[in-house]
Formats: structure tokens, sequence, C-alpha cells
């Protein structure tokens, strides 16, 4: 009997859920502004459903309704993953631990 | 052309590269090799893409130039936005998920073949409940998003909006979003479909309105979460790993921050769902506390207790990124420090408008993180602290919550400001704050009120020692 390959991405799934739960916990506290942009940014690999759903279309008609909402989500997402890493990287820059000249 | 065995070893890799990245955000040294990590595991999932569609005809050009300018959008805005815009920032980003979830639904709905989901109007029973799952989550993510942004932004007030009706209607949009997924699976109607679409949105929207300003950090964090689910789902739709491995981690840390935020206000996340908080609890207010004695002084009465002090403790809140005045604060602390006072900060887990609000901005006046305490960390040094100066924080210090069992705080971690020999509290009136009731401490014998904008008050403070 075979298992439905729906079963393994479940699994997949269910233990992501754990190493999120314990991965978040040992999130330090003032480091909570970042982590929901770095998340934010992360969760923009949607673009990769995006980027199929734009390539999709034959070469004589790259423009039918299912792509342009597929190149649409692409500018959203990519709008997130710069915006996010980036603005994640500015944000850590600025953590700095006091200086020991005194 | 990659096999797809191949990429999807790629794609399990760049979902790794994204667990490393909020692994690195468990201290400030790792973090920035963390977000390294993300950038990492995100080319990799996107140039996998592209090998294993194999095509690079014009198709290919088009989509690099949406790519490009959504980027270049993306950077420009990380790069001119304010540290104390990030709550809205944010909750623009998770909008712009949501509709990105959305719109990937809407292709892979009306062109099944190129996801290898059957035919329209045939698409396979399984993808088309996980699609219909990503969409609705989607959709409520973005509606809800907007209404928060506009919120945080102050374009729409932050108060909550009820109406008679509100709890029953929202039940019953829910109810109809569950009933339209079965029917929309078992016709695989299009029409079905848009009206599911619209739906979620819909719910999204009332799903927020109702819900305070002050509330803004479970809001936010909900909406990560949301955002989260909505990548997961998406991610059955198309089997692939790194969406699903990323969607959940995402959904499980908006959860957790969710629950840490209801948890620093004492109250369940139902409760700050239903909302109208601040609405209701208005009215208790105006309760036999009449006029009652305060202190109040000026910005050299301010000076001169804290010059006599030998370790200060600041409890920055809102009322600080408001009126922008972390610079003006760490200028007073660099003086306090010269005169070998000992200054630290205390935070409260709610303070301001989204988890981590005040660290970042603090952060950003260049305050070394490690003078940067949170609740549990310092409740203890407010007692052998001399001076408390309390910038813009309100309820967090209010001492009701731990003494009377009436109080709708009642119950919430608060820091025991009150213990200082003495406390100064920057504050523009003795009005009350988000929870509607009055401070205790205003009227304590050692509290100094001082009236004034907390910028102007701390710059003032300064010249003064």
């Amino acid at each position: 009997m075979e298992i439905d390959p729906f079963i393994f991405r479940l699994s997949i799934f269910i233990l992501s859920i754990f190493i999120g739960y314990y991965v978040v916990w040992s999130v330090t506290p003032s480091l909570h502004t970042p982590l929901m942009s770095v998340t934010n940014a992360i969760s923009s690999v949607i673009i990769v459903g995006a980027i199929i759903a734009g390539l999709a279309g034959n070469s004589e008609t790259i423009f039918n309704t299912s792509s342009i909402f597929g190149f649409l989500a692409i500018s959203l997402a990519a709008i997130n993953i710069f915006g996010g890493f980036l603005v994640t990287q500015r944000m850590l820059a600025m953590y700095k631990k006091k200086k020991k000249d005194k | 052309m990659l096999s797809a065995n191949l990429s999807a070893i790629f794609y399990l890799i760049s979902g790794v590269l994204f667990i490393l990245a909020l692994r690195g955000l468990s201290s400030p040294e790792t973090s920035r090799q963390g977000n390294f990590f993300g950038i990492l595991g995100m080319i990799i999932a996107i140039v996998v893409t592209f090998l294993s569609i194999g095509n690079f005809s014009t198709g290919f050009v088009v989509v690099l130039i949406f790519l490009l300018i959504g980027g270049l959008i993306g950077a420009f805005i990380a790069y001119k936005i304010p540290m104390t815009a990030m709550p809205e920032l944010v909750a623009g980003f998770h909008s712009l998920v949501g509709l990105a979830a959305v719109f990937v639904a809407i292709a892979a709905f009306l062109n099944p073949v190129a996801f290898n989901l059957g035919s329209p109007g045939n698409i396979k029973l399984g993808s088309l409940i996980e699609m219909s799952i990503g969409a609705a989550v989607g959709a409520i993510t973005f509606s809800g998003s907007i209404i928060a942004f506009l919120k945080l932004q102050g374009i729409m007030s932050g108060s909550p909006i009820t109406f008679k009706g509100q709890h029953p209607l929202n039940a019953l949009i829910l109810t109809s979003i569950i009933i339209l997924t079965y029917l929309l699976c078992s016709t695989q109607s299009s029409n079905l479909f848009w009206i599911l679409l619209g739906v979620s949105f819909l719910i999204g929207f009332l799903l927020i309105i109702p819900i305070g300003g002050a509330d803004m950090p479970v809001v936010i964090s909900m909406l990560n979460s949301y955002s989260g689910w909505a990548a997961a789902g998406i991610g059955f739709t198309l089997e692939n790993t790194a969406l699903i491995i990323t969607g959940a981690l995402v959904g499980s840390s908006g959860a957790i921050l969710s629950y840490i935020m209801c948890k620093g206000m004492n109250r369940s996340f139902f409760n700050v769902i239903l909302g109208g908080f601040g609405a209701t609890e208005q009215s208790s207010s105006s309760q036999s506390k009449e006029q009652r004695p305060v202190k109040s002084g000026n910005a050299d009465d301010a000076a001169f207790l804290m010059k006599n002090a030998s370790s200060v403790i600041i409890v920055p809140g809102y009322g600080m990124a408001v009126a922008q005045a972390q610079h003006a604060l760490r200028e007073m602390v660099d003086t306090l420090k010269k005169n070998d006072i000992k200054v630290s900060y205390a935070i409260h887990p709610v303070a301001g408008r989204m988890p981590g609000h005040m660290n970042v901005l603090l952060a950003e006046a260049n305050v070394p993180y490690d003078e940067v305490f949170e609740l549990e960390e310092i409740n203890n040094d407010f007692a052998n602290a001399d001076v408390a100066f309390v910038i813009g924080a309100n309820d967090v210090t209010n001492p009701v919550a731990k003494t009377d069992p009436q109080s709708p705080i009642y119950g919430m971690p608060v820091l025991d400001v009150e213990k200082c020999k003495s406390v100064l509290f920057v504050k523009r009136s003795l009005s009350p704050g988000y929870a509607g009731i009055d401070n205790d401490l205003f009227y304590k014998e050692n509290t100094l009120m001082l009236f004034a904008d907390a910028k102007k008050m701390t710059e003032d403070i300064t010249k003064n020692l």
C-alpha cells in the first residue's frame, strides 16, 4: 500500500510548527521587532508560486489572466523580500554593546 | 532543467536556512549572521524555481522586470522609513504577503495545468481545499493588515469601532466561509471562488475594526501568524517544502508573539480579539476619584533629584515614540553617566505598539542593548533605585494592577516603579491611560509630575544637569 505524498507534506508541516515553537521562544525579547520583519521577508518565499504562474503562459500569450496575477504577485512579494531583509539588516546594525572604553 | 527531486532538495535547504535565520535572533551578536542565512535561503529558492521551469524566453524577462520593480520599491522603503514608523511598516508588509497569497491562489485556480493540479473545472479535491484555505486566510490577512496600518498611521481613529450585532455578524460570515469552501469543492464553480474571496476580505476588515490602538501589539502579531498560515496553505497547493516550512515557522512565531503580548496585558486572546476594551471601561473611571492632590515640578526640580541620585531607572512607553524623544533621552542619560550615576532601562512587554518596539527605538538612539532590561530582569531593582524616570508609559506602571481586584487591569504584570525613592513622571496631562483608569502613581507622596512634551522636558532637564 502506498502512502499519499500529502501525508509527508503534512508531517513536514507539523514538525516545522514544533521547530518554530522552540526556535521562537529562544528569540530574545529585545529582538522581537526584527523577528517580525524577518518572518515577513521569509514568508514572501511565496514568490516561488508567483514565478511559476508568471512563466506558465506559452510564448505567444505571455499575458493571460492567470500570469498577470502571477506577475503582480511577484512584485508584491519582491517588495517584501527586499524591504523585509534590508530593514531587518538596518535594525540589527543598530544593536550595539556597551563600549568598554571607560 | 532541474529534476523535480533535485529542486525539492534545494527547497528543503532553503527551508533549513530560514530556520537558522530565526535561530540567529536568539542574541544580537548572531542575529546579523541569521539575516544573511535568510537572504541566502531566499536566493536559493528563487534561482531553483527558475531552473526547474527552465523557460528563459520572453516570459523570463517579464518576470525579472516585475521582480526588479518590486525589489526597488522595497529597498527604497527599507532605507527611507524612520524607525518610529516600524509598526506601520510591518503591518503594511503583512498586507502584501496576504495579497500575494491571494494572487497566487487566483493564478493557480485559473491555470491549474501550470501547477500540475488538474484542469480548469476539474481541479484535484485536495489542492482545491488547500487553495481555498490559502486564499481565504490571505484575504483576511490583507484586509486586516490594511485596517491595522490605517489605525497605526493615524489615518483611522485608534479607538475601537463597535456596533450592535457585531459578534453574531462575524460568526455568520465565518460560518459562510466554511460553507462556501465546501460548495466550491463540490461544484468547482469559479463564481463561488470569487465570492469566497470577497467574503474573506470583508471579515478581515470586520475583525480588526473593533480592536483599539493599544491592543495593536496583539493584532500585528496575530496578522503575522495569519500571513504564515496563508503561505503554508499555498505551500501545500504547490507541493513546495520551502513554503510549507516557512509558513509553519511564521505561523507559530506570530502565535507565540500574540501569546506573549496577551500575557503582558493579563488578558485572554479572545478578550482582545472581541475588542472594544477602551470604550467600555471609560465610564467606570469617573467614580469617586475626585480631584486628588498632585505634586508637579519643572525641569529644574527633576534635574536636582537626578543629580543627587546614584542610580536611575528609565521606563519608556508609547509616548516616547510619539514625541520622538529617544535621542534626547540618550543625551540626558549620557550627562547622568558623566556624573557617575548608574542608569538602566526597564521595558514592559507591551510598551509601544508592537513587540520589541521600545528596544528598536533605544537601539536607534545608540543605547547599548546590555543596559536595556525586560520586566522580570529588572523589577526587583526598583526598590534599590533612587529615581524612576517614566517617559510616555502609564498603565504598565499602575500599582492598582497589584492591589485592586476590581480594576480592569488587575493581575497585569506591572513595573514596580512606586518602590523607587522618587518617581519622575513625564506626561502631558493627568488624563488616564489607554485602559481608561486613573494611575495611583500620580498621587503618591514620592511622585513628581512633569507636565510637558516628553522630548522638550528631557532636553530641558539635560540643560539643568
